[in-house]
Formats: C-alpha cells, sequence, structure tokens
C-alpha cells in the first residue's frame, strides 16, 4: 500500500473577502499524502498551512473564506466537487481532526463520552450501546486511566494534555485513513507534549492511519514525520524528505529557519538567530517570491517573477531561482555559507 | 446539592429582611401620610392614625408590622376600605401573572426565534429584519405600541377587542405590547450568544466529526448558546408577571401592576410594603429557581456546587 497516494492536493487557491478587501491566503499549493505515513507542514503563523489543509475538507468558514481553485484528490474521490452533506461521511469518518486548543475544542456541556459516540451513531451506524462500549475502548486505546469513568465526565474534569487524548480518541473513532493534527502539541506543556506525540507515532503504526502534522514546531517535525512541506506566504516554498529538509535544505527561508531553531547545547554561546523582516501583506501579495525582501541571497528577478517548482532529487522540490540552471555561479558563490547553514540545521 | 440549596434559602431569607426593613424606614422617611390629603379635621386625622397605630413610636410599629408579616399578614390598605392587602394581591396578581406569563412566552418563543435565525443568518436580510424587529422593540415603550395596536388592530382591523380583560382574545394585544422589549433584549441577546458559540472552537470539532448542520445547531449551539439568556430570564420574568402600571391601565386590566404606582402617591404604606416585599419574594424566588436551571445546563456550575 505504501506508495500509493492517498491525500493528492493541486493548485489549491483560498481566499477570504473581508471588509478590508481580499486576502490571498493559499496561493496555488501542491502536496500529497502517501498511505501511512506522516507529512508535516511547517511554516509560521499566516503561512497558510492552516487553511489549505482545512479547506480540503472544507473547514474554513465560507464565507469569508473561498476555495477557488485546485482539486483535492481523496482516496480517488474529488472533495472539491462534493458538496457539503457529500462531504459530512468524509469527515469524521475518512478523516479525522486534532485541533490547537484542547482547551476549547470540546463541547464544555457535553459529556465525553457522547462527544465521541456521535460519530460513531453517524458513521458506524452503532447502537448506543456499542458506541459506547466502542467509545471506551478508544479512551483505554488513548491511555487515559478509569475510561469507564471518564466516559460520563464533562471536559472541565479533564487536564489539558487529557483533553487532547478525548480529543485524538474522537479523531480516530471512526478508523479514518487519514488523520489531520493541526498543531496538536501547542497548547500543552513540553512533558504533556511528549507524550502526546509518542501516542500519536504508537496509534499511527496500531491503526495503520495516514497523518498530516501542521506545525511550526520543527522540534515536533523531526519526531514524526516521513516528509515535509514548508510554507511561505500562502506557497509551498520546499518539499522532500525528512532528510532532505534537514540534511540537504536547499531553499533560503528553510535554511533560515533551521538556523533560527535554538539549541541547548551550544559549545559557543550566541544570539537567538531571527530572519529579518516579517512576512508580506496577502491582501496585496508580492510580484515576485515573497520571501524576497526578507533573503541574504535575493538576486533581481526573485523581486518581478515568481519561482517554479524545481526538482532537487527524488521528491525533493524547491521553489527558489537559486535553483535554475542559469544561476549556478551566484549557487556556488554563496556554497560556502549555504552548506555551512545546511549541516547545522542538520544537527539539530 | 441539598446543603447548596439549604445555604441559597437561608441567604434569600436575609435578603428578604434586609428588603422589608429598608422599605419600612424608606417608606416613613417620605414627607407626608396617608390622611394628609383628606379634607378632615386634625381630630379626625389624629383618630384616623391612632386606629392604625400609626402614633406609636417608629420601632414599634416595625415590630408589630414583622410579627404580623410572619404570621403571613399583609395588614389592610390604608386607603381602599375594609381591604386588605392580602385580598388586594390575592385578585390582582392571578391576573397579572396571566397576563406576564402569555407575555413571556412571546417574548421567549419568538425572542429566541429571531435571535437564533440572525445569528445563523447573520448579515442577511433575515439577520437586519430580526434586527429591525428588535430596535423597535428596544425603543418604542410599551404603551405607544399598546395604544397603536389598539389602533390599528383594535379600531380599525377590529380584529381583536381594543381593552377589558374578558376572555382569552382580550389578553392577546396587552400580552405583546408587555412582551415587546423582552422579545427585543431576548433577541438581540440570543443573536450575539449565538455568533459567539459558532465561532467557537467546539463547533469547529462538530463539524470535524461530520456533522450534519441540523445536529451541529440542535446538539452542540443552542444548549451553549441560551446559557446568558437563562440568566436574566429570572429577573425578567419577575418583572413581567407583576404587571405593568401602564400597560393594565390603557387596556382596563385589574391586575397588581396599577396598586404599586397609586400606593406610593397616597402614602398606602402596608399597600407600599405589602407590594414591595410581594415582588421581592417573587424576585428572590426566581433567581433561585434560575441558579437551579442553570446548573442542570452547565455541568460547570454544578461540580462548583458540590464542591462548597
Amino acid at each position: 500500500m505504501a506508495g500509493e497516494r492517498l491525500l493528492d492536493v493541486k493548485n489549491l487557491e483560498v481566499s477570504f473577502y473581508t471588509y478590508a478587501g481580499k486576502v490571498h491566503a493559499v496561493r496555488g499549493v501542491s502536496f500529497h499524502v502517501n498511505r501511512g505515513e506522516t507529512l508535516a507542514i511547517v511554516g509560521e503563523s499566516g503561512c497558510g498551512k492552516t487553511v489549505s489543509v482545512q479547506s480540503t475538507i472544507k473547514l474554513i468558514p465560507m464565507p469569508p473564506g473561498k476555495i477557488e481553485g485546485g482539486t483535492v484528490l481523496f482516496d480517488g474521490k474529488d472533495l472539491t466537487a462534493m458538496s457539503d452533506r457529500d462531504l459530512q461521511s468524509v469527515r469524521g469518518a475518512e478523516i479525522g481532526v486534532i485541533f490547537q486548543d484542547p482547551m476549547t475544542s470540546l463541547n464544555p456541556t457535553m459529556t465525553v463520552g457522547r462527544q465521541i459516540t456521535e460519530g460513531l451513531i453517524k458513521h458506524q451506524r452503532l447502537s448506543a450501546q456499542e458506541a459506547k462500549h466502542r467509545a471506551i475502548e478508544m479512551l483505554s486505546l488513548v491511555e487515559i486511566p478509569n475510561p469507564k469513568e471518564r466516559f460520563r465526565q464533562y471536559p472541565h474534569q479533564f487536564s489539558g494534555g487529557m483533553r487532547q487524548r478525548v480529543m485524538i480518541a474522537i479523531a480516530l473513532s471512526c478508523n479514518p485513513k487519514l488523520l489531520i493534527a493541526d498543531e496538536p502539541t501547542t497548547g500543552l506543556d513540553v512533558t504533556i507534549q511528549a507524550q502526546i506525540l509518542d501516542l500519536m507515532k504508537s496509534l499511527q503504526t496500531k491503526l495503520d492511519t495516514s497523518i498530516i502534522l501542521i506545525t511550526h514546531d520543527l522540534g515536533v517535525v523531526s519526531k514524526l514525520a516521513d516528509r515535509i512541506v514548508v510554507m511561505y506566504a500562502g506557497k509551498v516554498a520546499e518539499a522532500g524528505s525528512s532528510e532532505d529538509i534537514f540534511y540537504n535544505a536547499l531553499h533560503p527561508y528553510t535554511q533560515a529557519l533551521l538556523k533560527s531553531v535554538p539549541r541547548l547545547h551550544e559549545e559557543t554561546k550566541r544570539e537567538l538567530l531571527a530572519i529579518p523582516g516579517t512576512p508580506p501583506d496577502l491582501f496585496v501579495p508580492p510580484k515576485g517570491c515573497a520571501f524576497a525582501p526578507r533573503c541574504s541571497y535575493a538576486m533581481r528577478v526573485c523581486l518581478d517573477h515568481q519561482p517554479g517548482d524545481f526538482a532537487a532529487g527524488g521528491s525533493h522540490t524547491v521553489a527558489c531561482w537559486l535553483m535554475d540552471p542559469r544561476a549556478a555561479h551566484v549557487r556556488e558563490r554563496h556554497a560556502g555559507r549555504a552548506g555551512d547553514a545546511g549541516a547545522r540545521g542538520g544537527a539539530s | 446539592m441539598g446543603r447548596y440549596i439549604l445555604r441559597r434559602f437561608g441567604l434569600m431569607l436575609a435578603a428578604l429582611w434586609v428588603i422589608v426593613t429598608a422599605t419600612f424606614f424608606l417608606m416613613h422617611a417620605i414627607p407626608g401620610d396617608p390622611f394628609l390629603g383628606e379634607k378632615v379635621t386634625e381630630a379626625i386625622r389624629q383618630n384616623m392614625l391612632r386606629k392604625y397605630g400609626l402614633d406609636k413610636p417608629l420601632w414599634e410599629q416595625y415590630v408589630i408590622y414583622l410579627g404580623n408579616l410572619l404570621r403571613g399578614d399583609f395588614g389592610t390598605s390604608l386607603k381602599m376600605l375594609h381591604r386588605s392587602v392580602n385580598d388586594m394581591i390575592r385578585d390582582g396578581f392571578p391576573v397579572s401573572a396571566l397576563l406576564g406569563l402569555e407575555a413571556l412566552a412571546y417574548a421567549v418563543t419568538l425572542g429566541l426565534l429571531l435571535g437564533t435565525v440572525a445569528g445563523f443568518r447573520h448579515n442577511t436580510w433575515l439577520d437586519y429584519l430580526a434586527m429591525f424587529v428588535a430596535l423597535i422593540g428596544i425603543s418604542v415603550p410599551g404603551f405607544i405600541m399598546g395604544g397603536l395596536m389598539q389602533y390599528v388592530i383594535g379600531l380599525k382591523l377590529r380584529w381583536l377587542p381594543i381593552a377589558r380583560w374578558e376572555g382569552f382574545r382580550y389578553t392577546i394585544m396587552p400580552a405583546a405590547a408587555l412582551g415587546l422589549g423582552t422579545l427585543a433584549v431576548m433577541a438581540r441577546m440570543m443573536r450575539t450568544s449565538v455568533l459567539e458559540v459558532t465561532s467557537q472552537d467546539y463547533i469547529k470539532t462538530a463539524k470535524a466529526k461530520g456533522l450534519s448542520q441540523r445536529e451541529i445547531v440542535f446538539r452542540h449551539v443552542l444548549r451553549n448558546a441560551i446559557l446568558p439568556i437563562v440568566t436574566i430570564l429570572g429577573p425578567l420574568t419577575a418583572g413581567i408577571v407583576t404587571g405593568s402600571f401602564v400597560i393594565e391601565l390603557i387596556f382596563g386590566i385589574p391586575g397588581l401592576g396599577k396598586y404599586y404606582v397609586q400606593s406610593i402617591f397616597n402614602r398606602d404604606y402596608t399597600l407600599i410594603l405589602g407590594t414591595t416585599i410581594f415582588y421581592a419574594v417573587l424576585l428572590v424566588f426566581l433567581n433561585f429557581l434560575v441558579d437551579v436551571a442553570y446548573g442542570i445546563i452547565d455541568p460547570r456550575i454544578r461540580l462548583m456546587r458540590s464542591r462548597e
């Protein structure tokens, strides 16, 4: 089964129509997820990673959001062409979602048990009793102690980490083929983060689910991801296997991102590196490469023309003019610095 | 829960005692007395004061009143001869309560409906229409609306009787006029509440589960959206079932509302105290009921109580 594409997103375009004008949040994004693998989508806040992924099952608020182009093939079905009613049988049943903030993602006035059984009764047509049985099973699967008692409790009786486990139980209850984890550990403290990540990893092998992991935390990515997509300003900057990105980052943005990860064991004390400048305003998307104004390697072409995706061996693609054969001499000139950065990034 | 209710009950009694005491002394602090306006000689006036015990020192009157109150006796009206305050409340309250409950029923059902529709279809013409109705309800006082309805529906269209209190058909217009303000408040609050709840993360979770819009609305949105409404329902109910002086006046309804206003102008001490205490008991008790209801809807509150 491995290698076969489960989700294939091509040229996705999403905009938000606000009072202040149109925000072009996702500008032609393509990515895919193979069966059984974990794809990480990385980028800073507002780069469109959440919108890209949530748009695939139309979870973004519409309006103001609007999917303006592209196709989303999931298990052979085109999700963009499906009506909301038809999508209901995909959401929760074939694609499960975990959100960022476990403190607010559960309904405060409904028992945890009922929030799990809801989906089971709807999608798998279980009786209330069967659903309860299955829900308790799920609660013990996500390692919540006393699942029978916990089934009857309300979300406020759970800690943050426990609530995220409940969210995972809900998302996985119907055996989905794909799990979307949207910053699943951002709202949790570090020790709990590690537990949740371990849990996701073990459940993935147990249940044979593909995962899309959305995060800005490169540490999380290194733990789970098979392949990585780096997004910047509504576009894919670089995509490749985990090794490609961590050991052979070619896009200046990816390199800068890797360099700005704080490290505990560094011989010489140095200031934490930050990427100068701010991401572009997507009310007025830039004409050329969106990263050019912040890029220390920017050329004249970068400001006026958008780079295409250049293949860099295997599944590794880079959207950067430096990869153009005609820019070979520029690349060589920077090679020392860039190579150095790549190696240091890989050491994390 | 049992201990909580007991404690709340004790607090209720304390609150009522404070209200009785404050009303009693404030009332006597108003210049004048019940018989000052009447064209009688000073001797007769003194006799009347003695008859009703108003010549005794204030603290003694207070103790006597409290004693009577504990036996459930509000005393006799000082202005309306041979009418006890208990009788007046017994006659007037059912009428006011019926009118009020009908008004409340209109206000709650229509208000919640309008607010819910406006919330779910916000920024569409349905929303604008609902909020326009609410705006009118808030800005036009009930007695103007009552007068208008009497003119248009009663006099011109002749759909409903203009005034008096002789059957269900007679209650529709005054109840609508009385409930309009509450309806508007309900609609606006419900709209805000629905909007707030629909943007919550857990609604997105519900959608991500693959629930239909209908299931999301009925299972996840409404229950959470109605919480803030329940909070204000207690005081609103107390206000509305004890009648409205103006509405009862223009529709010629023999309710409790008119006694409130008249009793103050007349310095009818026993009636002032009686109606005030009656209103206070109702208000405090309804607030208590709302608290209990709140606990049933919102499990977080239930827990806080069991910890007490």
